[in-house]
């Protein structure tokens, strides 16, 4: 949590607020730590100096141009102040500031701090205010970029915000194109796929490339959660929305069983798979071929795939038990 | 102001006359010492970075150490005292220090407090009820302040204050809250995000959960496909992660273990993993618990430790509400029942 660069602002070049003469008529208002002994805390003499000033300046309600400066020296000590933020954008209003200037501020507060909640609301709000959100693509883009921030969530939930406000939807596929291309494993990228999808509509030549599309990436890496849950969703978008809808992907999943693969994300789909059909055609001749095919599959994970949650596989398999031995007529 | 400032001078040092074979692994009074001693020495730095959440702050130490049956090493009026300081004359909500605003999350941890210490006559509860419906959306969703922000956080502050303000009824329109977080929840994986359509997150998942909980909602919830994804969080070292691919954490491990806790799935995972992982993430020098095995502690971890462990059942700790992360004494006093699922 601590700034390097605020050691270097400490420095002789830095003239604390006491010995400006512009600021000779404010009085800083020290923090009122209330009527209770208190251990002082040992915050350094600027940071103290510039929330006293900051304190005394909101009490009187300035909007100025170096009450504006001010609260760019604060939230530089402490971005996660919400209140100066608040404060700032009350000054913007006032003084009808240039906003392009505050979003090329904001890129950079955001590349030094992009997981604080306050600098990407901040971001939001201006971005409201200029009714213009022609940069957040690529900020948060560069976000994204930034190495290990690939899932950062406040990127994605500012990204969401305004694909959805501006209607951005056009090239955001080839985007998430990219990031799964890059880091098949990425859920933040699979979510947002699913999130575009879901806004242009799951048409059946929409749900039958986006089968293709997946099953080619589990083929490359199996045991990929995000993947089979993305298989799962957008087979549920289809008319009858069952799993047993594509007989493309039922062919796949059952191949790469036979195959010898034992990914638990395989076997946990072929489970639901069979579950499924085998609870909805209660009177099929191959009924109880299915259900055992699920039984075998829990004892597998349970004793040999994923013994971690052994219970859950024998929750399965009990579960399936009991739904069975029921009349059909109560599903 | 700081926490030292609530520890009450007749305090000894760490007792040990409590201590045998089952609290050997857990380092109880370290921990008891960890958060008397917050925000007192080395950490200077990061408390007074951390002024913007003290509220929640207190509330994490208050809860921890009453979960440890320590409660009284603090001193219940200069902590009643800075919660009352705390409310915003004008719009009911509480700020997390004064001189700050007041939003949704320090309203909750506020109230909380308050609840621990039976101490809601002290403050204009209907002040609060007024700031909390007043944040409500036409959508049914919650700013967490009146600067606009949506969270499904703040829907769950939002319900959970209300709940133990006793004014859940006739107050706000809770159709609408759960229908908002309803459209939160992700037809991939059966968890939920902040927003519709954002992804699915472990603490957020437990908000979600968390109202639906104390709404008598359950219901609506596909509790095995989300049960799946969340235990699916748990990882070879024990430990719990929020999301697919991300490293496991102590306070996931909480939102994670509670969620399955409220839904009735708590053993679907493996109990004993968890609490190694949960005792591997103690400082063992100077208490407290961090993210993860080997990293600084704070006291957000330390509290989620204690709950993860009380959850799981650990001895010589009391029992934690999984909805409302308060001890379940305090839920019982007020009479409160949020919603749990027992296993079909």
């Amino acid at each position: 949590m601590g700034d390097s660069s605020d050691e270097e602002n400490l420095g002789t070049d830095w003239l604390p607020y006491s010995e400006r003469d512009d600021w000779a008529d404010v009085t800083p208002l020290p923090q009122d730590d209330g009527p209770n002994p208190v251990v002082s805390i040992a915050y350094s003499p600027k940071f103290r100096e510039v929330f006293d000033y900051m304190r005394a300046i909101i009490a009187k309600g300035e909007k100025s141009q170096r009450a504006l400066d001010l609260t760019t020296e604060a939230l530089n000590l402490n971005p996660a102040n919400y209140t100066v933020w608040q404060y700032r954008r009350d000054i913007l209003r006032e003084l009808d500031a240039d906003l392009q200037d505050e979003l090329d501020y904001l890129d950079e507060v955001i590349r030094q701090n992009a997981k604080n909640y306050q600098v990407w609301h901040h971001r939001r709000v201006i971005v409201q205010m200029m009714n213009c959100a022609q940069w957040e693509l690529e900020l948060t883009q560069n976000a994204l970029d930034n190495d290990g921030n690939a899932k950062n969530y406040h990127a994605w939930q500012h990204r969401q915000w305004a694909i959805r406000t501006f209607n951005l939807y056009d090239d955001e596929l080839e985007f998430v194109n990219r990031l799964i291309s890059e880091d098949q494993r990425n859920n933040s990228a699979w979510n947002q796929r699913f999130f575009v999808l879901k806004h242009l509509g799951f048409t059946p030549q929409v749900i039958e490339r986006e089968l293709l599309y997946t099953m080619n990436h589990i083929r490359v890496i199996k045991n990929n959660e995000s993947a089979w849950n993305y298989l799962v969703g957008v087979l549920r978008q289809s008319p009858r929305g069952q799993l047993n809808s594509s007989p493309e992907v039922v062919q796949f999943s059952e191949g790469l069983y036979s195959a010898g693969n034992r990914s638990p994300y395989l076997l946990a789909f072929l489970i639901d798979l069979y579950q499924e059909q085998a609870l909805q055609r209660r009177e099929a001749i191959d009924n109880n071929q299915l259900a055992q095919k699920v039984y075998t599959l829990c004892e597998d994970m349970a004793t040999k795939h994923d013994v971690i949650r052994r219970k859950y596989w024998s929750y399965v398999a009990e579960h399936l038990k009991t739904q069975l031995s029921k009349p059909s007529s109560t599903e | 102001m700081d926490f030292t400032t609530f520890v009450k001078p007749s305090n000894g040092g760490a007792s040990s006359e409590n201590e045998n074979e089952t609290t050997k692994k857990l380092e109880f009074w370290k921990h008891v010492e960890y958060i008397e001693n917050h925000g007192k020495q080395e950490d200077d730095y990061e408390y007074c970075m951390t002024e913007f959440l003290r509220m929640s702050g207190i509330y994490w130490g208050v809860t921890a150490l009453d979960i440890m049956g320590q409660l009284d090493r603090l001193d219940r009026k200069s902590i009643i005292e800075f919660v009352k300081r705390c409310q915003c004359p004008n719009s009911g909500g509480f700020s997390p220090c004064e001189g700050h605003d007041p939003h949704m999350l320090y309203t909750l941890s506020a109230v909380q407090i308050l609840c621990t210490y039976d101490a809601l006559d002290e403050i204009d509860c209907e002040a609060v009820v007024r700031y909390v419906v007043g944040l409500q959306q036409p959508d049914g969703s919650f700013f967490g302040d009146k600067w606009g922000e949506v969270d499904t956080r703040f829907s769950f502050c939002a319900v959970a204050t209300l709940t133990l303000l006793q004014r859940l009824e006739g107050s706000i329109d809770v159709e609408k809250a759960v229908k908002f977080v309803m459209s939160c929840c992700n037809q991939t994986d059966g968890g939920f995000g902040s927003k519709p359509g954002a992804e699915s997150h472990a603490g957020l998942i437990y908000c979600c959960v968390g109202l639906l909980s104390l709404t008598q909602r359950l219901h609506l919830l596909d509790v095995d496909k989300l049960g799946w994804w969340l235990c699916e969080r748990q990882l070879p070292t024990g430990g719990l992660n929020g999301r697919p691919e991300k490293l496991p954490d102590v306070c996931y491990s909480w939102w994670v273990l509670s969620s399955l806790t409220i839904m009735g799935r708590l053993h679907w995972i493996s109990s004993e993993k968890l609490q190694q992982f949960i005792l591997s993430c103690q400082d063992l020098e100077t208490g407290g618990f961090s993210d993860r095995t080997g990293n600084m502690p704070d006291i957000f971890h330390t509290l989620f430790g204690i709950g993860g462990l009380s959850l799981l059942g650990h001895s010589n700790l009391k029992l934690i509400n999984p909805t409302l992360c308060m001890p379940q004494y305090i839920i019982d006093r007020l009479g409160i029942k949020p919603q749990r699922l027992t296993l079909a």
